[in-house]
């Protein structure tokens, strides 16, 4: 893992410093961000959101074809403290997180039918997470989801996404004052499903937000982790883990609003690829307003590319438009698993799978123990260890 | 008896889309117990011996034998080739991220040993092993080779050699880069191995100064790509007065 970048695959990146960008990181797209499909055009995939994208594969969702014809199984389990409503498009929390931003997630905003929202009440301190799962049937479906965490309450909500389908969600997290909220979405989709959705978080004062995004399975998965901050002093933590295999197309596009003073964010993705055509797209964008003094911000990412003919495109990009910051800084990097390293370790013994494994890993192992679940950790190691034996195959 | 037996090797490598004889028939024989010195001038093969008898897959091997008490050593896997008693401290050990050097060594030892050691035995046996070559135990924590000096890089080769008690230990330049203090606590590891009585070793090396410290039973010249000239000890006295330039074709440094 040489900090070098192997073939096929780009490491750019910017960082401006100073003057107030003409065009501010979210703004370099086609369209502002609307509720309304109607305000975006069809994307052609020349466009700097989509030009990573394969529209073709989205089957519809991009172009309007797309009817909601499926069917998705959704459970929740909650704690007693915990309310489940199913409320449709007029409820007032439903899109007070943010406005779609492209063409995909507005689509879904102008079709879903009904929403659902769950709330913690304020104070509340669950001691068990709320577990939504998501199974799709096959066929098209559009989703709206919001969690909302009243003041000073505690949660930690786990979004499992499984089974076959063709989704386009949009899923939004009310952060109150003071409160914590954890985020873990699995993305384990069957490798044939289709998944494009917007995790947008709104932070509270002084509130905490961790989001754990997880992603191993689908032909497309395109998510945009948003955060924005409601007033000052909130603090938000993405981590990410994809394992990108044989022919998927893994992307994922966040996006830190900073235009409140004093907040915090620091973004943490790490992604293995393995197989030809696998294809992982990150892009960090961090947005630090003039009006955002105070702000402390980092963003990584890393790729290890495990075999020939896979591609990552990451692009992290800083843009700072006040001097009176904490820190800001950004670091990409895709290395590649060499044969030097595979080598080395077999010469000490160690089988090939075994080494692949000892690497991987350790590439991940940093990551899982700074997101702090121990649940989780155990869940996503063996996850790992299936994911590479499912390659040496 | 542990005996590593090479015969009339050649190796070829691909450089700039030409294949490259880098071994031109070596012949030698290692018993357990033995110690044999290489020494040969700078690109005269020397790693790509120590490499072909690990199983490196840059190395081509067109002609020859090697054999490990019988067994063909060419026909197995790198890994099977460690397994099997073949130890190869490298010239140029390779970073590994991510992977800390105490993950590193419980993985080996357990592969080579066919079991994994005893938790409470293995932490006492790394603890001393590291005591010994001056080692901080807070290297164990760091992960393999990345940021090492190349003194602590040499250390974790010998490190491992101590702990994975190979037949045959082939060592690649140990003594390249390192200073007189580091020099005499790397051989001292080798020494204890040897000591044992049950390790033969491969000592390659482009100077003398090692041997003031490990003492071998036997000394061969190494020059493009064989060996040209064997003897005992005292024939590494002659080099260290009189260099290679009379082994080198026209006399000419390679
Ligand atoms: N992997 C390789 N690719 C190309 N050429 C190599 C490779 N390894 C060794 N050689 C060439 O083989 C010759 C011997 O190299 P080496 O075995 O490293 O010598 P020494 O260890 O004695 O200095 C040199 O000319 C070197 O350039
Ligand atoms: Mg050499």
């Amino acid at each position: 893992m040489a900090e070098n970048t192997p073939a096929g695959s780009t490491t750019d990146g910017a960082i401006t410093v100073g003057q107030p960008v003409e065009q501010p990181a979210d703004a370099r797209v086609s369209a502002a961000p609307s509720y309304d499909v109607a305000d975006f055009p069809v994307p052609n995939g020349r466009e700097e959101e989509w030009r990573f994208t394969p529209l073709e594969r989205l089957r519809g969702l991009h172009d309007g074809t797309a009817e909601a014809t499926g069917s998705l199984r959704v459970e929740v389990t909650a704690p007693e403290a915990v309310t489940v409503q199913t409320v449709d498009r007029t409820d007032p929390r439903v899109g007070k997180a943010g406005k779609p931003v492209d063409r995909v997630v507005a689509q879904a905003f102008s079709a879903f039918e009904k929403a659902s929202v769950i709330s913690v009440p304020k104070d509340t301190v669950l001691t068990e997470p709320v577990r939504i799962s998501v199974h799709g049937e096959g066929g098209v479906a559009y989703g709206h989801q919001v969690v909302e965490v009243g003041a000073f309450a505690e949660a930690v909500v786990v979004l499992d996404h499984t089974g076959d389908t063709t989704l386009a969600a949009n899923v939004e997290f009310l952060v109150g004052d003071g409160a914590k909220l954890t985020v873990v979405s699995v993305q384990d989709w069957a490798d044939t499903a289709v998944h494009v959705a917007q995790h947008t978080a709104l932070v509270g004062r002084d509130a905490s937000f961790k989001s754990v995004v997880v992603t191993f399975g689908g032909d497309v998965v395109r998510l945009h982790p948003r955060v924005v901050y409601g007033a000052t002093g909130g603090e938000a933590d993405l981590f990410g883990l994809y394992f990108t295999d044989r022919g998927q197309h893994q992307e994922h596009r966040l996006f830190i609003d900073h235009d409140t003073p004093h907040c915090r964010s620091n973004v943490a993705y790490k992604g293995a690829l393995q197989g030809q055509d696998a294809h992982a797209v990150w892009i960090g964008d961090v947005l630090i307003r003039a009006a955002a003094e105070g702000t402390d911000t980092y963003e990584l990412n890393r790729n290890l590319v495990l075999t020939d003919g896979a591609r990552v495109d990451s692009v992290p990009n800083l843009e700072i438009e006040t001097g009176e910051i904490v820190g800001a800084g950004h670091a990409s990097a895709t290395g590649r698993f060499e044969d030097e390293q595979l080598f080395y370790l077999m010469s000490r013994g160690i089988r090939a799978e075994d080494a692949r494994r000892l690497v991987v890993r350790g590439f991940f192992g940093e990551l899982v123990q700074q997101i702090g679940l121990p649940d989780l950790e155990e869940r996503l190691m063996a996850k790992i260890d299936t994911e590479l034996e499912a390659a040496v195959g | 008896m542990a005996t590593l037996e090479i015969h009339d090797l050649r190796v070829t490598v691909e450089a700039d889309n030409a294949t490259k004889e880098i071994l031109k028939g070596v012949d030698l024989t290692v018993k357990q117990g033995e110690t044999h010195a290489i020494m040969g001038p700078n690109g005269s093969g020397k790693s790509t011996l120590a490499y072909s008898l690990a199983g490196h897959p840059k190395y081509t091997v067109t002609g020859g034998t090697v054999t490990l008490d019988g067994e063909d050593v060419l026909a197995m896997t790198v890994d099977e080739r460690a397994r099997a008693g073949v130890f190869l401290a490298m010239q140029y050990p390779v970073e590994i991220p991510g992977v800390s050097v105490s993950n590193f060594l419980r993985t080996s030892a357990t592969a080579v040993r066919g079991e994994a050691p005893k938790l409470r035995t293995w932490v006492k046996e790394v603890k001393e092993a590291m005591e010994h070559l001056h080692m901080d135990p807070s290297f164990a924590e760091r992960n393999v080779n990345e940021g090492f000096s190349g003194g602590e890089k040499k250390r974790h080769e010998i490190l491992q050699l101590e702990l994975l008690k190979p037949s045959i230990a082939i060592l690649d330049e140990t003594d390249s880069g390192l200073d007189v203090d580091a020099l005499r606590i790397v051989s001292e590891g080798v020494n204890r191995v040897r000591e044992n009585g049950e390790v033969g070793t491969l000592l390659i090396t482009h100077y003398t100064r090692i041997l003031r410290y490990i003492k071998p039973d036997f000394v061969h010249v190494f020059s493009a790509g064989r060996i040209v000239e064997s003897g005992g000890a005292e024939l590494a006295d002659k080099l260290e007065e009189e260099g290679y330039e009379s082994y080198v074709k026209g006399g000419a440094a390679a």
